[in-house]
């Protein structure tokens, strides 16, 4: 900064010899900032710029509800920070993570936000989960004007309801999740389907978009049962589950997920309606966990397998073992240690996607953010290999969102077999707005 | 406890109002956001001190007052396309109404019952907006477009995202709290509700009748978070649910009993104090909460009137 002002200094000494402007002064001035600019200082700051790392803020749920998810996302996040730099960086600098507990708190996240792009003045934010906070967190990013890159599979970003510095690049939103679905549970497990889910926003997504998805696919939902987050027993919800229904589609989350498959089970006997659900529930907990033991032969959704799969590509298996995990999806040396394998390839993906609009964008340096989202915004689609290991991806950039394939999975002898994969296509739908008409 | 002069005192909150004025220049970047989002939650918390200090009335649900402003604003705007000063009425006037209907209600109990009440009511508050997600945002809450955090003084535009105008219109609003709770405080009115802190029924002989000074004390401490959360939806652009959980009825309570019941400076002490504490030790470890309860374990055994209220004991009687 010390050249810089050093800079505006020599122009102002040419501007202020109480002479008028004239082209003579002008070309002095000129002459004495292009002389400034091939400075030793100057060189100096530029290669001092070009070498720096590339300052990635970490916004972590360390603590919180959302604790579990944040320490698998720091891991992944670490392995693909590890790989990336192994292969040069990110135009040539290397990559440096700074990482900040937001506690799984609006609030907070705001100001871990305002943390980085003011204290740590990092490159860009990156790496919520949790919707609340990436909510919260959005218009802290939109006024410092800091490209914020989540992974949270909320349909937040996609609705435009937010700001042009936010991006889902990584991870597929629940919309498109659930709009995936549908036809695979119209034409295998059942057309008459009754959803349970907690009576909160994770919960309204999929009431609200399940039912519009099965009816494109001859099917229908006939009982939508929505169940307080603070309640603890789910017996007496069960008998307004209609007695034609083909599925069950549950979407229960948190630790109470345990007991409701238990009563579900105890309720049901062995003679059950088709289950369907999704692996969010069930993120960081061990399948075979006593009371989980109705859902064999349940099937779920998984953005990407939590199980090693016989087909797994060369990628997945790649990322699998850079990330840590074994063939069960938990720490390698702990089995106890389940990961949220669905969601965190987010972090890995992401993170490629960064480093190709940063090398689009020729990034240099903060001042060149406004670059990066245009960038960003110009990419549409993302090839499956090593830095895409879940799968291929197109990107839409007036919404800021990617599109994928989704696994589902059939719980077959304690561990999670994948059974089908959708299609991109399967998960698009009409953009809601587009953030490309917002000033940057 | 000796008495403050009223100069005394008015030089001592003017010296305050000063000093955080002349910080906005001298502030990192990063400290100088804090600071205005520490002012703003510090006038939630002096709306807080307000019944607990004063009144000795420990509520249990403040949330619901902060978080009447903080919707009655933001969906002022979202909803009604309200403009940013008939925004921030409309939030106050929302907390002032529920203050006086909660306060005609949880007024009948005391005590243990009356913490129960509130803090059920506000249960109730945080549950509703849960449930009218539709116009809410339920937990996951909305964002107050940029576009609309504006303040259009006649000609002039004021963009409440620019962090000198946030600043100062969170030093603006603070300034104004403090002086009118400390005018009340000193004033005939606030000597009654020490009264009935102290003693109500000996109050209640002398003529008084607490129960409408006790519900003047809940609308002014309820309008008061009210303005707070209103301008926190309004300078910092976000309305969740999370602000109307036990959480936030709890904090104003820990913000309050650090920098001292009873002060009036104390609210302001007790936020920046917590809020420092916090952001200093989560660089550090994930386990700073620990941190935090050692931090107010020690307090309370070494400081058990809070900072400034242990300071006014020992050292500085006059401390208003």
């Amino acid at each position: 900064m010390a050249d810089k002002n050093g800079f505006f200094d020599l122009s102002k000494t040419g501007l202020t010899s109480k002479t008028a402007l004239t082209r003579r002064t002008a070309l002095k001035g000129l002459a004495a900032g292009a002389g400034l600019a091939v400075a030793p200082g100057f060189v100096r700051y530029s290669q001092a710029q070009s070498s720096a790392p590339i300052k990635i803020g970490f916004q972590s749920h360390r603590t919180g509800i959302g604790a579990a998810y944040g320490r698998w996302y720091e891991k992944t996040t670490a392995a693909a920070v590890k790989a990336i730099n192994a292969a040069g960086g990110i135009n040539g600098r290397q990559v440096e993570v700074i990482i900040e507990d937001d506690g799984t708190d609006p609030g907070r996240g705001a100001e871990v936000v305002g943390k980085f792009a003011t204290q740590h003045k990092t490159d860009i934010v990156f790496g919520t989960l949790f919707s609340h906070v990436v909510i919260g967190s959005a218009p802290a990013a939109g006024e410092n004007k800091m490209p914020y890159f989540v992974v949270s599979e909320g349909h937040h970003v996609a609705s435009t309801k937010l700001n042009r510095y936010v991006f889902q690049p990584g991870i597929t939103d629940v919309k498109s999740q659930i709009q995936s679905m549908a036809p695979w549970i119209a034409a295998n497990a059942g057309k008459k389907v009754t959803q349970i889910f907690p009576d909160f926003a994770f919960g309204y997504d999929h009431r609200d978009y399940l039912p519009p998805a099965l009816k494109a696919q001859g099917a229908e939902v006939i009982a939508q049962i929505a169940i307080p987050p603070t309640e603890s027993s789910f017996t007496k919800y069960f008998p307004q589950i209609p007695a034609e229904t083909d599925v069950i589609y549950h979407v229960m989350v948190g630790p109470a997920v345990l007991t409701f498959v238990k009563e579900l089970g105890e309720f049901y006997g062995s003679n059950r309606p088709q289950l369907f659900g999704f692996i969010d529930s069930l993120e960081a907990t061990d399948i075979n966990s006593p009371g989980l033991e109705f859902l064999d032969g349940s099937h779920f959704w998984e953005g990407s397998p939590r199980y090693a799969q016989a087909d797994d590509s060369e990628a997945q298996k790649a990322y699998r073992a850079a990330v840590g995990i074994d063939d069960n999806g938990a720490a390698v040396g702990d089995p106890k240690d389940v990961s949220t394998a669905a969601h965190m390839f987010g972090c890995w993906e992401t993170l490629y996607v960064v480093k190709k609009a940063m090398e689009d964008a020729g990034y240099k340096g903060p001042e060149d953010r406004a670059k990066l989202v245009e960038a960003t915004e110009a990419l549409t689609a993302f090839a499956e290999g090593p830095e895409h290991p879940q799968g291929p991806k197109t990107f839409n950039g007036k919404i800021h969102q990617c599109f994928g394939i989704q696994n589902i999975s059939k719980v077959e002898g304690g561990k999670l077999k994948v059974v089908h994969k959708t299609k991109i296509e399967d998960g698009l739908y009409e953009a809601e707005g587009d953030y490309t008409t917002q000033a940057l | 406890m000796s008495e403050a002069s009223p100069a005394k005192a008015y030089t001592l909150h003017l010296g305050v109002i000063a000093l955080l004025f002349v910080l906005s220049f001298l502030l990192p970047e990063y400290y100088h956001g804090l600071l205005a989002r520490i002012m703003v939650l510090a006038v939630f918390a002096m709306g807080y001190n307000m019944l607990f200090g004063y009144v000795g009335l420990l509520s249990l649900g403040h949330a619901m007052f902060f978080a009447a402003g903080l919707y009655g604003a933001g969906l002022a705007v979202i909803q009604l396309g309200w403009s940013v000063p008939l925004a921030f009425l409309g939030g106050v006037a929302c907390g002032a109404v529920l203050a006086l209907v909660i306060g005609l209600l949880a007024l009948r109990t005391t005590g243990v019952a009356f913490m129960i009440v509130t803090m059920m009511f506000a249960q109730v508050f945080y549950l509703l907006i849960l449930y009218f997600a539709t116009w809410t945002g339920g937990d996951q809450g909305m964002v107050v477009p940029q576009p609309a955090r504006v303040l259009s003084l006649g000609a002039t535009s004021l963009e409440l995202t620019n962090p000198t105008v946030r600043y100062m219109t969170a030093l603006g609003l603070f300034s104004i709290v403090l002086l009118i709770t400390s005018a009340i405080v000193r004033s005939r009115y606030g000597r009654v509700l020490v009264a009935i802190r102290e003693n109500e029924e000996r109050t209640k002989m002398l003529g008084y009748d607490t129960f409408s000074n006790k519900l003047a004390a809940v609308v002014v401490s309820g309008t008061i978070c009210a303005a707070s959360g209103a301008a926190y939806a309004l300078l910092f652009g976000y309305v969740g649910s999370s602000f109307a959980s036990v959480q936030y009825s709890i904090l104003p309570l820990l913000w309050v009993l650090l920098g001292g019941a009873a002060t009036t400076l104390g609210p302001l002490i007790g936020t920046l104090f917590m809020y420092y504490v916090i952001d200093i030790t989560s660089g550090y470890t994930s386990a700073y909460l620990l941190i935090v309860g050692i931090a107010l374990i020690l307090l309370v055994l070494f400081f058990p009137k809070g900072i400034l209220g242990s300071i006014r004991q020992r050292w500085l009687g006059w401390l208003p």
